[in-house]
């Protein structure tokens, strides 16, 4: 049975918004979808705030249906959806400190990426003076506890944030995240710049998974302004975007097993992992492949030598990753710390509607390649590996068994590759059009969604990343485990801090 | 196991050999470091990363300078786990504001003699967010002595760069 067609039916439909319908509705609908997601019926894609006005994208798995709900707040009030569907909560607060509107009704009421240090106060609404500094920590009380604060300066090569661990001995009872430091205002500048300009600092909200930013930038804009890129600019965007799947799952393969102090096979992923950017930098010309999907197609075409690179790759690869995928399964030492270790209830992830290889090791079987589905994986055969074993061991065999995918994909694409130019040229709209688009990373599903005006610039970007709806997880994940075993939770998860600090 | 070490054993390193030092940076740092130093810091130098608002391209390439084929370690150069343990600061990122000050008592926490190196285009001009309300120019937070350019830089810039700073400081 439809949910959000009645739903959509009762709001004010808007004009230009593809591919999924988007409606203007009042409070009382606004409540109604807070209640379906509540009741687990619908799962949140997105929720966002322009300076007088809410957006809610949410998805309906069992009728295959996506909708956008947008709810003007002239008051500069919505009624909160995180007061009765939690994984709202963090947005809420987000969109409170970027644009100033306030969610009637939540609990939690401090500040999530304001720390007081910009100087300002909602900065993309009507600013105004910035906000204390302090920041409340929840308490925690109880015999025998101390607390553990760790960041935001790590100790590894990795991004900042706060972790700030309550421990009754080795045993974490809790773990409260302050994430924030890396915010860079990435929205406020995407505001009225050129097409061209925001597709690069799509690629950089999180620059591990930049090929899958840009091309969910470039989808969304294709989108909104009604084209087709050229099958051949499709088919290489797959081809980069699961070269990036496969170079980020092996060095994150490495690193976990490298925190539990098995260096032998970080040395021997990392070699892997830079095999893969080596031929990614002879292909398209960038170890990363940054700035290479713009919307229209690619900046450029894929070289011959960088074909027979990928194409080399890929069998030994494969059977390097057999040998190691073997060694990791018959070292019991290693499976010691990894079994067992930071389980990830089913339950969460449902109501989280959390994607990647998180949701599919606690058995959610969602990648958005399959549905809503895109081109070129509609016609690429592939599985999607799942397990409900949870732990960290669960993610571990995903990551290995997404690999081997990626590289069955690869082959495929690369046997297939339709001939023809790269790029088409992108038609200026009269009146500014909406577009959105969900993108595989190797983290999970990205949203994108758009507004770009007649003359081809943006009016509103908002990227929201998969880590939005895995970091409250990977809270969650370590209750019971010992303090030493956070590094390899923390690593099997993987959470981009600049994708969500934006 | 037993394969995959003996193997390592018999085949040829992967290990590539180094690249000439940057001309650029040498010429940069010519002003900035003193002969001094040498005597210091024997023949090694600890690096301390601080990401201080990268989009993380930054440090998935400084994470390759570990890697085999790079093997940074053979130049006596080290990242390392605190501040304390620090000569270098290897700064990515735009400076965000809100690790503006994290970054400034890391420079604190440094012993002396110390530099302080700003890799990428985010931390050598603010990059693309040069104009953001949330970011803030790294030369104005911390003294900055050598800049390494790229979005992100490739090891072997990364590599050229830090050899010029070892060329300098000792």
């Amino acid at each position: 049975m439809d949910i959000l067609a009645p739903l959509l039916a009762e709001g004010c439909a808007a004009a230009a918004h593809a591919p999924w319908p988007r409606a203007e509705i009042g409070t009382e609908i606004w409540q109604r979808v807070t209640l379906h997601l509540a009741a687990g019926e619908l799962d949140l894609l997105g929720l966002w705030g322009e300076a007088d006005r809410m957006h809610m994208a949410v998805s309906a798995p069992e009728s295959r249906e996506i909708a956008v709900f947008t709810l003007a707040c002239p008051d500069g009030r919505f009624p909160s959806v995180g007061l009765s569907h939690p994984p709202a909560i963090r947005l809420e607060r987000t969109i409170q400190d970027l644009f100033g509107l306030i969610p009637d009704g939540a609990e939690d009421a401090r500040h999530w990426l304001d720390h007081g240090a910009w100087g300002v106060g909602t900065p993309l609404g009507t600013p105004g003076p910035a906000p204390e500094h302090a920041y409340a920590f929840l308490p925690v009380t109880g015999e025998n506890l101390h607390e553990i604060p760790v960041g935001p300066v790590h100790a590894g090569i990795i991004e900042p944030g706060h972790f700030r661990f309550t421990a009754d001995g080795e045993t974490i009872i809790r773990l409260e995240q302050r994430l924030g430091y890396v915010h860079k205002g990435t929205e406020g500048l995407m505001i009225g710049a050129p097409l061209d300009h925001a597709a690069r600092l799509a690629g950089r909200v999180s620059g591990d998974a930049t090929v899958a930013y840009a091309s969910g930038f470039a989808r969304a804009a294709e989108a909104a302004l009604g084209i087709a890129p050229p099958p051949r600019a499709v088919h290489l965007r797959a081809v980069m975007a699961e070269l990036e799947r496969i170079a980020n799952h092996i060095g994150d393969f490495g690193a976990i097993c490298n925190d539990a102090s098995f260096a032998l096979m970080l040395a021997h992923c990392s070699v892997l992992r830079e095999r893969v950017l080596r031929a990614a930098h002879l292909a398209f010309g960038h170890r990363l492949m940054m700035d290479r999907v713009v919307p229209g197609g690619l900046t450029q075409d894929i070289t011959a030598e960088g074909l027979a690179a990928i194409a080399s790759l890929i069998p030994a690869f494969r059977a390097r990753l057999d040998q190691l995928a073997g060694l990791y399964d018959s070292m019991a030492s290693l499976q010691e710390r990894t079994v067992t270790t930071g389980f990830v209830k089913h339950d969460y992830v449902r109501r989280f509607a959390t994607g990647g290889h998180v949701g599919r090791a606690s058995g959610r079987n969602f990648d958005s390649r399959k549905w809503p589905g895109y081109a070129p994986y509609d016609a690429t055969p592939f599985d999607v590996p799942l397990r409900t074993d949870g732990d960290v061991n669960a993610r571990v065999w995903i990551r290995i068994e997404e690999i081997r995918q990626s590289l069955g994909i690869l082959g495929h694409l690369l046997a297939t590759l339709p001939p023809g130019p790269c790029r088409t040229t992108l038609p200026a709209p009269t009146t500014p059009v909406e577009g959105m688009a969900l993108t595989e990373s190797f983290r999970g599903d990205v949203l994108i969604w758009l507004r770009i005006a007649p003359d081809l610039t943006i009016e509103r970007c908002h990227a929201r990343d998969p880590s939005w709806f895995q970091w409250p997880l990977l809270e969650t994940c370590v209750y019971g485990n010992i303090i030493a075993d956070f590094p390899l939770c923390n690593k099997s998860f993987n959470c981009s801090y600049s994708g969500t600090d934006l | 196991m037993r394969r995959i070490l003996l193997e390592s054993l018999v085949n040829a390193p992967l290990t590539e050999n180094a690249p000439s030092p940057d001309d650029a940076a040498l010429a940069e740092l010519a002003a900035d470091v003193a002969n001094t130093a040498m005597r210091r810091l024997g023949r090694s130098l600890a690096i301390r990363q601080v990401d201080a608002g990268s989009c993380n391209g930054c440090e998935l390439e400084i994470h390759a300078l570990n890697n085999p084929f790079y093997d940074l370690e053979r130049f006596g150069l080290h990242f390392v786990a605190s501040p304390r343990h620090a000569d270098v600061l290897l700064v990515t990122g735009p400076i965000t504001k809100n690790m503006r000050e994290a970054l400034i008592r890391t420079w604190d926490a440094t012993p002396g003699p110390k530099w302080a190196i700003a890799a990428g285009d985010c931390a050598v001009s603010g990059g693309l967010f040069a104009t953001s309300y949330a970011c803030t120019p790294a030369h104005e937070t911390i003294p900055i002595s050598l800049h390494i350019p790229g979005c992100p830089p490739t090891p072997t810039a990364l590599l050229r760069g830090l050899l010029a700073l070892l060329a300098q400081a000792l």
